[in-house]
């Protein structure tokens, strides 16, 4: 099968859409996640560019 | 007791992989460059052709000469424990930035007078409006906006992995190379070299090369974040690689041409028409999303931090500052098309995306201004926050007002208009080139060693002058669009257009000389800073002791 112009929209349409929300939402999801480590992790990442070398 | 020892024998010095090959591959096409400099069809083509064999041969005995200079062994890694930053190319790339800058300015100033007198294109096709135009958009997009990116870029990417920046020869040749893209770009403009793609003119082979300028450049900012000595890859960084992946994609997609011959400058685009065009506006807007904006937050996301002394108001917001942005930016070129042949359905998704775009863009304007909460007292003492701040509420005001002209009922009107060019210009000088002139500022004395700017009053200078600059030119140009676009859609009582063209233009000639002038005030600020950048590099250590003890207490 080949795609054509249709094939392609149509899963660009369905699956696609379904891929990028949940994509997204696994995104949200791990940026606002309670707990400390991740609190820990954030805050570390967060104070990068203060650290000297 | 001592002893008469042999002197250590110095290792043998071998020429590296790269240095080979970039040696061979430079004079290949030295020699290729001559060839078609000699067939070339126009003299223009062999103008570039005889500026590729002379760029070859230089590069040449740059390469050459560098190996007999330089130590036997591996540049290390690590001095006393230290990362050995490379900052060669940084130095480079600033000072690149701050002269394309003053002249992109500067040409877009005469463009801007040209526009209210034509006469002061001088009578010539070199200076024509439609040349000097993609002079100036390409020089402060690319050349100034450009340099700043891989500059800020290079630097942000070594401090923030605490590692030396990956690669040899790479790093010069992503910088040489790009700065030589610029000239070949630009002289090709004057002498009337264009493929019509609004951002995207430079011609098949200067696209060539900066494919591959721009695939190294890639290589070497993944490779350095590769061996960081870091856990956690900062959000500065994500934005720089999201721009310069999406900016190769983009590339890529909208210069599919076949040029006519080895021998011309002139190529063809593989399809056309309504297609061509969405192309060009998917190319065209995401260069507005992914140069002049995820590049750019970068910057945002360092350097306010890192001169403000604080961590970013919200990392968390971040991540989904960057995600959303990436998710939405792509779909919103169809924008620039309505009204056209575009089908409807795609004008509408680019409306909407547009719309839905607000949202991110304010998440992120949010983040860097509340990243001063605590310390607004900041922008009462230091004037180069003051001009980061002031660029990041330009952004949040440009990406309110873009979404709003998005919106096919607004842009029925202002499409067209000058409305449009003032918009591009509050993005452009408030927001990009006030977060470039903060990181230039805030960059100079890290790079050259010295504790603060040689003026820190000229900083202020330059906001003051610049800013007033900007606000002349974005008002004259609301004023100016609305006008317009009322104008030409004004109707008599009996169905005729009330106006013909020509009255519309006169009726906006005294807002192009408030333009001119504005821009005028903005070219005035970059001159100040290109001074006190220079006054800065060269002052003696004694100097800038002297200064920092007279500086009075905040």
């Amino acid at each position: 099968m080949s795609a054509s112009y249709e094939s392609v929209a149509s899963f660009a349409q369905t699956w696609g859409l379904v891929l990028f929300v949940i994509a997204f939402a696994l995104v949200v999801a791990y940026a606002f996640w309670p707990g400390k480590k991740r609190k820990k992790e954030i805050e570390d990442a967060a104070n990068i560019p203060l650290k000297e070398d | 007791m001592s002893t008469i020892q042999d002197p250590i024998p110095a290792p043998a010095k071998s020429m590296r992989f790269g240095e080979a090959a970039l040696l061979v591959v430079f004079a290949a096409l030295a020699f290729l460059s001559i060839i078609v400099a000699a067939k070339a069809y126009s003299s223009a083509y062999a103008f570039h052709a005889y500026l590729f064999a002379a760029g070859s041969i230089a590069a040449v005995f740059a390469i050459g000469n560098r190996y007999m200079d330089r130590p036997a062994g591996a540049t290390p890694q690590l001095i006393d424990g230290k990362p050995n930053y490379n900052f060669d190319v940084v130095r480079f790339g600033v000072i690149a930035a701050v002269v394309w800058g003053v002249a992109g300015f500067l040409a877009g100033d005469l463009a801007a007078w040209q526009l209210a007198f034509p006469a002061f294109n001088f009578e010539t096709s070199w200076l024509s409006f439609g040349r000097l135009r993609p002079l100036h958009t390409s020089a402060v997009i690319f050349a100034f906006g450009g340099n700043v990116l891989i500059a800020t870029s290079f630097y942000v990417v070594q401090r923030t992995s605490h590692a030396r920046l990956a690669g040899d020869l790479a790093p010069w040749f992503v910088v040489l190379g790009y700065n030589f893209f610029i000239v070949i770009a630009g002289t090709g403009y004057l002498l009337g070299i264009t493929q019509s793609k609004e951002y995207a003119e430079p011609e098949w082979y200067a696209d060539l090369w900066l494919t591959v300028v721009w695939v190294t450049y890639l290589l070497v900012f993944v490779a350095t974040i590769w061996k960081r000595r870091e856990p956690h890859i900062y959000v500065a960084n994500w934005f720089y690689l999201a721009f310069i992946i999406t900016i190769a994609m983009l590339h890529l997609g909208n210069n599919v041409t076949i040029p006519v011959s080895l021998f011309s400058d002139k190529s063809y685009i593989y399809w056309s028409g309504v297609q061509d065009a969405m192309f060009q506006w998917w190319y065209g807007h995401n260069a507005v999303g992914f140069f002049l904006t995820a590049g750019f937050l970068a910057i945002m996301y360092y350097f306010i931090p890192k001169r403000a002394e604080r961590p970013v108001y919200s990392y968390r917001l971040s991540i989904v500052h960057f995600w959303a942005l990436i998710f939405i930016y792509i779909w919103a070129g169809p924008h620039h098309l309505h009204y056209t042949a575009l089908p409807d359905w795609a004008q509408t998704l680019g409306m909407t995306f547009s719309v839905i775009l607000w949202m991110p863009s304010w998440g992120g304007m949010i983040n860097g201004l509340m990243t001063l909460s605590g310390a607004w007292d900041k922008l009462r003492t230091d004037p180069v926050i003051r001009m980061m701040v002031v660029s990041v509420a330009f952004y949040g005001m440009s990406t309110f007002e873009g979404p709003m002209m998005a919106v096919k009922a607004v842009n029925s009107l202002s499409h067209y208009t000058e409305w449009t060019v003032g918009h591009v210009h509050s993005g452009a000088l408030g927001w990009v080139a006030y977060i470039s002139f903060g990181a230039i500022y805030c960059l100079v004395p890290w790079l050259w060693n010295k504790p603060q700017m040689y003026s820190v009053k000229a900083i202020a200078w330059h906001f003051w002058i610049s800013t007033l600059g900007i606000v002349l030119y974005i008002s004259s140009m609301w004023v100016a669009g609305i006008m317009q676009g009322l104008m030409w859609r004004a109707y008599t009582s009996l169905g005729f257009l009330e106006y013909s063209f020509i009255e519309t233009v006169e009726a906006v000639h005294p807002l192009y000389v408030i333009r001119a002038t504005g821009g005028l005030l903005f070219v005035t600020g970059g001159l100040i800073m290109a001074w006190n950048v220079w006054k800065t590099i060269t002052m003696p250590q004694a100097v800038a002791e002297q200064k920092l003890a007279l500086a009075p207490a905040e």
